[in-house]
């Protein structure tokens, strides 16, 4: 089941091909009907009833017959085809160049098999020849794989010489038939779903395990591919190049003038290895993205005039914001929400905010005639990109809502105090004590005016707590309404700047070039003949590409969890919301 | 060698398991799902519509009526591009490993592919959620420890046969993977 009929090994080439043959086809003995009963060499270990797979290029399905060029990976029991050596060749010189291959590209690159391409009527001799080839380059298994021309009838047989260990399996292997695209097997990169912990990147041999030791294979025998059945070379070699000349001229000349220009972006961005090429393409392609929206944002910004509208219009909406401030804080002074605040405490802290505010439009008013010539030149700098001139715009607003900020921290610094104090008071109240030694609370014995006086101080501090909270409540929102709008613009130029564009473009475009995994399809099959099986690559999912090619962000997101945010804020401590972990704190 | 058989699934939905015997090494398994169905369909149409017109009598804007529409389109092909899942197949290769596909019912097919030398075993498991349900699953070998378990895989996940189909699948991938194991304990 699975194996092929005998007819196949009667194949035949034609007779003008038997002049240039090598060597004539009755000098070599027969060897593989027999297997000599040698010791087993201590070859390949492989695993013994393991089904054969043996990898083949698409482009390779139409190649005129020859040796089959590639590596074997005894621990998968795969045999991975590179290329097909045509006829006439020299055994010497492609033993020669295999060899050279080998130390390029430090991939074991051996003659697997033969390839047989056949037209309708089989030619006896073929097949002594091609068996006599196996006596040439010996490998273990021997391949052949052979196919009618024009029909979809394939057969592949794979033999041993050696005496296997299991008397019962014969000498034959069974095979199936993987079909792989080359050149996209060639220019993918795979992407693992869990990276392997011990990864070096330098391997001499290639450690991939499974299906990723068939990308390593193709992907690192470059050198195999250089020359061509159509140049003039000592060895004539099938792979993938040797598809794709177009038939229409005009395609031709313009995948030739579109080289240099190819050449030229992967120079620049060839200075690092491969490994991280598309994250400097990525940032490449971000920056480009960055300075091109900056440049129409500046376009837009110098036409009819914007800079001068918004120059006029700032000064009106600063003072709109400081007038609806001195309402809020009219209305805080009265009776907030039918609230009864203290009045003495109320009235002292409205005045101080009022005139606060009086000073702050001072000078706003002050630099009014200079606000224009600024915002001329700091629109300039939107040349630069989109982000700086959201993060400019990020520190125009922090530097205008300077008030609000001021008066957060004094309602907080205020409000901080007094529940110190209250705490404090409180441990008092009920005889106890902090232990600032032993960061704990122990019990202590005050004397009477001691406490006559805590009790005091405790209760005024109680009833004037509304007050302060009432004020530090509202501050502290108008703060994180600020806070926000700046968080939101530094998402934004977050978002700018760490977007994988080129990955995800190339996932578009491109899907091979990002594979999470491969996909098998079985092609027709019938009853006797091997399994065909055609492997495609399976593209990597977009949202696994944005995570896996995402530039680092700048990281100023606020490091605090909810829960250590509303601590801070129930205690008055101030908030700092860019500053990251580890800082030093005051 | 194709056979058609017809089960049930767990809600008492029919679905048809469409088996191929490729080879001795090479089996496919295809379960499909129950279709849209057309009462639902409307069904859901109908009470968008209805709120959107109740919406438009309250505030007497056009523009309700033509989101609503918009709205019912895009979630039509949303639900039919990203949740409804026509077709799941089981492609199990001896030696070189297990695929699943799930065909959505706007013709978009998402494959995963687990080779051979990760795969552990393949079982029958058992879960209990407000009833006791089987599900098949493949077990996942872990790197660090030899006998250890580093992931389960559920299959048939939108399917979700009953115990007879599960154990007519199951029957098929314990020959396949039983090639894998015997030559394993020789060496």
């Amino acid at each position: 089941m699975g194996l092929v009929s005998r007819g196949t090994a009667a194949a035949g080439l034609g007779p003008a091909r038997a002049a240039v043959r090598p060597r004539p086809p009755d000098a070599v003995p027969n060897l593989i009907s027999t297997p000599p009963p040698e010791g087993a060499a201590p070859g390949s270990s492989r695993i013994p009833s393991m089904v054969l797979k043996a990898f083949f290029p698409t482009c390779c399905a139409s190649a005129d017959s020859g040796l089959l060029v590639g590596r074997w990976v005894p621990e998968q029991s795969s045999a991975v085809v590179l290329a097909v050596v045509h006829f006439p060749f020299i055994p010497i010189q492609v033993k020669e160049l295999l060899a050279q291959v080998q130390q390029a590209s430090r991939v074991g690159v051996a003659v697997l098999g033969t390839w047989c391409h056949r037209r309708q009527e089989p030619e006896e001799s073929l097949g002594h020849f091609l068996e006599g080839l196996g006596a040439i380059f010996s490998h273990e298994p021997w391949l052949q794989l052979c196919r009618e021309r024009g029909s979809k009838f394939w057969s592949c047989k794979a033999t041993r010489r050696q005496v296997p260990t299991c008397p019962a399996t014969s000498g034959e292997d069974q095979v199936m038939l993987v079909f792989y695209d080359q050149r996209k097997v060639l220019l993918s990169q795979l992407h693992p779903p869990a990276a392997l912990p011990d990864r070096q990147a330098g391997d001499a041999t290639a450690s991939a395990v499974g299906l990723a030791a068939v990308f390593d294979t193709v992907a690192r025998s470059e050198a195999l591919f250089r020359s061509d059945r159509f140049d003039e070379g000592p060895v004539r070699l099938s792979h993938w190049q040797s598809e794709g000349v177009e038939a229409s001229i005009l395609v031709e000349l313009a995948k030739w003038a579109a080289g240099p220009i190819c050449l030229l972006l992967t120079c620049l961005l060839s200075l690092v290895s491969a490994a991280s090429a598309c994250r400097k393409a990525n940032m490449l392609v971000s920056v480009l993205l960055d300075v091109a929206l900056g440049l129409v944002l500046l376009s837009w910004l110098h036409r009819k005039d914007r800079i001068g509208q918004l120059a006029d219009a700032l000064i009106p909406v600063a003072d709109h914001v400081a007038e609806e401030l001195q309402h809020l804080l009219q209305w805080l002074m009265g009776a907030p929400a039918g609230l009864k605040m203290n009045r003495a405490l109320d009235q002292v802290l409205g005045r101080f905010f009022l005139y606060h505010i009086h000073l702050w439009i001072g000078y706003i008013h002050l630099m009014s005639p200079f606000i224009e010539c600024i915002l001329w030149h700091v629109g300039l700098s939107a040349c630069l990109g989109l982000t700086v001139a959201l993060s400019i715009l990020s520190d125009i607003i922090a530097l205008l809502t300077f008030h609000i900020y001021c008066f957060y921290v004094y309602g907080a610094r205020l409000y901080c105090l007094k529940i110190y104090g209250l705490s404090s008071l409180w441990r008092l109240f009920r005889g106890k004590k902090w232990n600032v030694l032993r960061q704990r609370v122990d019990s202590c014995s005050y004397d009477l005016d001691q406490l006559f006086i805590g009790t005091l101080l405790f209760t005024i501090l109680v009833f004037l707590l509304p007050t302060t909270a009432l004020y530090y409540l509202v501050f502290t929102l108008l703060r994180l309404l600020v806070v926000t709008v700046q968080g939101l613009i530094h998402l934004l130029v977050d978002l700018v700047n760490s977007l994988p564009l080129y990955s995800l473009g190339l996932r578009l475009c491109r899907p091979y070039r990002l594979a999470a995994g491969v996909k098998f399809r079985v092609l027709e099959h019938e009853a006797g003949s091997p399994l065909l099986l055609l492997m495609q690559i399976n593209p990597l999912s977009y949202s696994r590409v944005v995570h896996t090619y995402r530039l680092p962000s700048c990281g100023c997101h606020p490091k605090h969890s909810w829960g250590s945010l509303c601590r801070k804020l129930f205690f008055g401590e101030l908030i700092y919301p860019w500053r990251q972990r580890g800082d030093k704190q005051d | 060698m194709e056979d058609e058989q017809s089960f049930s699934d767990i809600c008492g939905g029919r679905l048809a398991l469409q088996r191929r015997y490729y080879s001795p090494s090479c089996r496919e398994f295809c379960l499909s799902c129950p279709r849209i169905s057309l009462r639902s369909l409307t069904a859901v149409t109908c009470t968008v519509w209805l709120a959107a017109y109740g919406l438009f009598t309250l505030c007497e804007n056009s523009m309700v009526l033509s989101a609503a529409i918009f709205i019912t389109l895009l979630g039509l092909l949303g639900y039919l591009h990203f949740v409804k899942i026509d077709q799941e197949t089981l492609l199990i290769i001896d030696s070189l490993g297990i695929q699943m596909t799930s065909s959505y019912a706007s013709g978009k097919e998402s494959t995963t592919f687990i080779e051979m030398g990760k795969v552990k075993d393949v079982v029958i498991n058992e879960a209990i959620y407000m009833k006791v349900i089987y599900y098949l699953c493949i077990l996942l070998k872990d790197p660090v420890e030899p006998h250890g378990i580093s992931q389960v895989v559920p299959l048939f996940q939108s399917a979700k046969p009953r115990l007879d189909c599960l154990i007519e699948v199951y029957k098929s991938c314990q020959e396949i993977l039983a090639h894998q194991k015997a030559p394993s304990t020789s060496l």
